[in-house]
């Protein structure tokens, strides 16, 4: 009974949020802490009690840690089912803790309409959980869809004006109708997989492990397979799909960047793993080479571009283009490994641009621009904050000691063999990464002062946490362990799953 | 035939329709009294309604070769009934309270005016002979021309008026020109009759096709597909907002189920030019009508743009023909009508007939949340049922027609459905962010609250809460509908 508490907790706290506002400010913003706290709380100890060594693999019906049935819309066999497993339950842990970090960063940057913004916030994150947990195919969708509402009045109603005032609903609308678009398409192919089910067995069922056994022929599966992949492309981002995402990090409040960077993303991650790849193996073996191939191309493109910018947020932003790449080259690698390192990954950039985010915003709290060349010299005038951000900024470029070393070094090690010129090209990423993370240190910190007047430093809420995020990212370098181990059995399965499709070629030759 | 008490009760809904039309023009007559001519429709329609329980216990029923009163013919008539009655309270709060204040002419004729039209929707759903469908048509249609000029002191009410009346007689005499050439190839007039003689012939004559053809052009002029859409948004926009619900829930909701059942059991559309041509035609209203509402600064001009979209998407499953189609047009209408009632009743809740022009400019609705937050929680709610998003309403809907079209592979209409959506999308968070922008110097335009507008408002509230319920638990509408098939396909 706990899995459906985990999404429900977050809308009851959003209502709850949006009805006490009339009371004042404060008490919406308690109210989204503690439910935020009560989410990653309950992560926690799910991650903690659960055994997480069986998970979906192929050839058998999926095993879960935990699994919640309910019959909902009987007509078309879809029910209310959620399951959780390693990979799960380290995404919820990750929503819970950026959720809180969320409510605390926008404390006081946002004054106005107090209770509404963290309804949106909290729907978001319940949203997110529910995709995390949905092993019915029409509910992954539902939730898939349904997160984007909220996030497009964050942006819209809270985001920053930008230059000419009417940017933030351009950057809310432009992320909607991508998300929206490409969601459709994926709507399309989720049904043309349940009619192919319907036809072969006459049950019309959205349930993943039915699903999982329909067999296909390899045009149709190739499609099927493309629907999600683009679906899951434009969330990842993906090159070719990623134009909305500068734009709306760039315009959205703090809380809205670092639930973008650190948990929207990830649900496309996750979406290939736990639907894309064990619904269409052999599609997706086929697939893997323009994939990874896509991903080295988000590498080096999103570095390029974010040495380019002159706005800081959208450096991060397209810094994040470039992280995710890894991912996507690890998914389709169909080395354990590499899957392993996916999820290091994965977690790592939560954390590290969940930092950069807020520190973004705090920055931004007290120079009023996000313009690096408005800023310069800013080391000497306030402490703790240049500090932080350097660090942050070398976890990103990939330091050792940093959970983002750990994730890149075990995808490029794990995808070396099935693909070297990939890895090879995708290590230039590294290189990249450290030119536009120094520049961004060098033209925000350092250089000649603008100004003299020294600058407000942070605040003990602030401070803690990115300090906190600092201490968890450092012990994600030092101590991946616990992660790895959480993990191993779902991307065992992810790995058989294409891995044996991969291999059908070969031994058919 | 005989008529037998069966008969009757089949009947009823119809006969106590047309009866609360004559007694609402027997009581005009004998003094005019604002509240007792509303609540007399009120009550005619609520016993109509009611009197479907009984009705259904004798379905199917085949009353005068005119009609049928099957299971489906209930369901639409339910709907059209129950938009009706939505409409006549909108009507209420619309045309004030007390005379002197409000509406300035004559108020009762309106309600008169729509239940006659409704008769005329009721004739339709159950319709299966084309004398009965012209029949209903019209008596759908003609007093819809009075309710449209009804405004008569806005010059935009009386030009839709005569608009819509000029175009809808073009399209009648289509329809009655492609009835005569069907009559004459194939001798008879019932749908069955028709359907039966042209599958005999095997393949249908060109005189056939034709006739198929000109009917289609007919009815589409009433659904405003592209490209007879000409009309719509002018008369969206002069028509009073109450009265463009009606046109844009009742009245198509009618016209598309009579559209159905000849689509269904007419085998000359199942292949040849002229699906080709429902599919030109469907994919044309979808992507035009998204594209043409995108910058539109009038909510109704919007909305009217949105809803030829919308009968675009419809047409998927009406192409689409088999398994799901005739569920997911059952489910995708119901949910239209909840949709385009809720904004509607907005946009009458918000006007006032007296001081001209309807408030319908979108830049009246700035800021609306910061004035009357439960009416802007009602149109935020329907905006997001009709871009089909979950949670509402409208995206059962959507996806209904979305699998009637994977299951029948109509690949193009699916990707103009998705392109066609992705474009609605803009313009209804657009509507959506204007709600909630807050602007210094707000101009109010507002009508003041009075006790028919809160009976207009829980109307809509209730409305708003059941888009939310069926987008979060479908499952009852989805049996109603599951019943609601077809009989005559069946036969």
């Amino acid at each position: 009974m706990i899995l459906p508490w985990l999404i429900l907790i977050p809308f009851i706290g959003g209502l709850l949020c949006w009805q006490l506002e009339r009371f004042g400010n404060t008490l919406p913003r308690w109210i989204a802490l503690l439910t935020m706290g009560l989410l990653f709380g309950l992560g926690l100890w799910l991650w903690a009690t659960g055994d997480f060594s069986l998970a979906p693999a192929p050839g058998a019906d999926p095993v879960w840690a935990a699994e919640f049935q309910l019959q909902w819309i009987e007509r078309l066999g879809i029910s209310v089912h959620l399951a959780l497993d390693g990979l799960s339950v380290l995404m919820i842990s990750l929503t819970g803790l950026l959720g809180v970090l969320s409510v605390l960063c926008s404390w006081n940057e946002i004054q106005n309409r107090v209770g509404f913004f963290h309804l949106n916030l909290m729907w978001i994150l319940g949203g997110v959980v529910g995709v995390f947990l949905a092993v019915d195919l029409f509910l992954f969708f539902f939730f898939w869809e349904m997160m984007l509402v909220p996030m497009f009045f964050l942006i819209a109603l809270w985001g920053h004006s930008g230059s000419d005032g009417k940017t933030r609903i351009y950057a809310a609308t432009k992320f909607f109708i991508f998300t929206q678009a490409s969601g459709l398409v994926m709507l399309v192919a989720i049904l043309g997989l349940v009619f192919v089910h319907f036809d072969q067995t006459g049950v019309l069922t959205f349930n993943y492990a039915d699903l999982l056994k329909t067999k296909m022929a390899a045009g149709t599966e190739y499609i099927l397979m493309l629907g999600f992949f683009i679906a899951f492309a434009v969330k990842f981002p993906v090159v070719p799909f990623h134009s909305w995402l500068p734009d709306a990090h760039a315009q959205a409040p703090t809380a809205g960047s670092v639930d973008l960077a650190g948990i929207l993303l990830k649900t496309a991650a996750y979406g290939l793993m736990r639907f894309a790849l064990p619904l269409f193996p052999n599609a997706s073996a086929e697939f893997a080479p323009i994939a990874q191939w896509l991903g080295v191309f988000a590498i080096i493109y999103g570095a390029l571009l974010s040495f380019a910018q002159t706005d800081i947020k959208r450096l991060v932003a397209f810094s994040s283009v470039s992280h995710m790449g890894f991912v996507l080259i690890a998914i389709y690698s169909a080395s354990e490994i590499a899957l392993q390192g996916a999820v290091v990954q994965m977690m790592a950039h939560g954390l590290s641009a969940a930092a950069l985010f807020i520190l973004c915003g705090q920055l931004y709290e007290r120079v009023h621009t996000r313009d690096m060349r408005e800023m310069g010299g800013i080391w000497a005038r306030m402490p703790w904050l240049p500090a932080v951000s350097l660090f942050f900024a070398a976890a990103a470029l990939g330091l050792p000691g940093t959970g983002n070393f750990v994730g890149e070094f075990l995808i490029l090690v794990g995808s070396f063999q099935s693909a070297p010129w990939v890895t090879v090209l995708a290590a230039t990423g590294l290189v990249f990464g450290s030119v536009y993370s120094l520049i961004m240190i060098h033209r925000a910190y350092f250089g000649p002062a603008k100004a003299d007047t020294a600058l407000p430093g942070l605040k003990p809420r602030e401070l803690s946490m990115v300090l906190g995020l600092a201490v968890l990212l450092i012990l994600l370098g030092v101590y991946p362990q616990p992660v790895l181990d959480t993990s191993a059995a779902s991307m065992q399965g992810v790995q058989q799953w294409l891995g044996s499709a991969l291999n059908q070629p070969v031994l058919a030759r | 035939m005989q008529l037998t008490t069966q008969h009757f009760i089949a009947l009823l809904p119809l006969l106590i329709t047309s009866a609360t039309a004559v007694l609402v023009m027997l009581a005009i007559a004998w003094k005019r009294n604002h509240a007792m001519t509303f609540g007399l429709s009120v009550l005619g329609l609520n016993l109509a309604l009611l009197s479907l329980i009984p009705a259904l216990g004798v379905t199917p029923i085949e009353v005068t070769p005119l009609l049928l009163v099957d299971k489906f013919a209930c369901y639409y008539m339910a709907l059209v009934l129950a938009s009706t009655l939505a409409c006549v309270t909108l009507i209420h709060a619309y045309l004030g309270g007390e005379s002197g204040k409000g509406y300035p002419g004559n108020r009762e004729e309106l309600y008169l005016l729509m239940l006659l039209s409704a008769a005329g929707g009721l004739v339709l759903v159950s319709a299966q002979h084309l004398a009965g469908l012209f029949i209903g048509l019209e008596l759908l249609s003609v007093p819809t021309y009075g309710m449209i000029a009804y405004a008569f002191f806005n010059k935009r009410s009386l030009e839709a008026g005569i608009k819509y009346m000029v175009l809808s007689a073009a399209g009648s005499a289509f329809l009655l020109f492609g009835m005569a050439l069907l009559y004459a190839e194939s001798g008879s007039l019932s749908f069955a009759g028709i359907g039966a003689k042209l599958a005999a012939d095997g393949l249908p004559s060109m005189l056939a096709q034709i006739g198929l053809g000109m009917m289609l052009i007919g009815l589409a002029f009433k659904l405003s597909l592209v490209p007879f859409h000409l009309w719509t948004p002018d008369v969206y926009e002069g028509a009073p907002a109450p009265v463009a619900a009606f046109l844009a829930t009742a009245s198509k909701v009618a016209v598309f189920a009579v559209l159905l059942r000849l689509y269904q059991i007419s085998p000359v559309t199942a292949g040849g030019w002229l699906s080709e041509l429902l599919t030109v035609i469907a994919i044309a209203s979808i992507l035009f009508g998204n594209l043409l509402a995108l910058l539109q600064n009038n909510l109704k001009r919007l909305l009217g743009y949105s809803s030829i979209a919308h009968f675009g998407y419809l047409l998927v499953a009406l192409i689409a023909s088999k398994g799901l189609a005739v569920e997911a047009v059952g489910v995708y209408l119901a949910t239209y009508v909840l949709t385009s009632l809720g904004a509607f009743g907005v946009i009458t809740l918000m006007s006032t007939p007296y001081s001209g022009r309807d408030a319908d400019a979108l830049y009246e609705y700035r800021g609306l949340f910061w004035r009357r937050p439960y009416l802007t929680a009602v149109l935020t709610v329907m905006m997001l049922s009709l871009a089909g998003i979950p949670l509402t309403a409208g995206f059962i809907g959507k996806f209904y027609v979305v699998a009637a079209g994977v299951q029948s592979q109509q690949w193009w209409l699916l990707g103009a459905l998705v392109l066609g959506s992705a474009i609605g999308v803009f313009y209804y968070l657009r509507v959506m962010v204007t709600l909630f922008m807050v602007e210094p110097n707000l101009r109010r335009h507002d009508a003041e609250l009075h006790w028919a507008q809160r009976a207009g408002g829980m109307m809509l509230l209730f409305v708003a809460l059941l888009a939310f319920f069926l987008g979060v638990y479908p499952q009852p509408l989805l049996e109603l509908v599951q019943q609601a098939g077809l009989v005559a396909i069946a036969q």
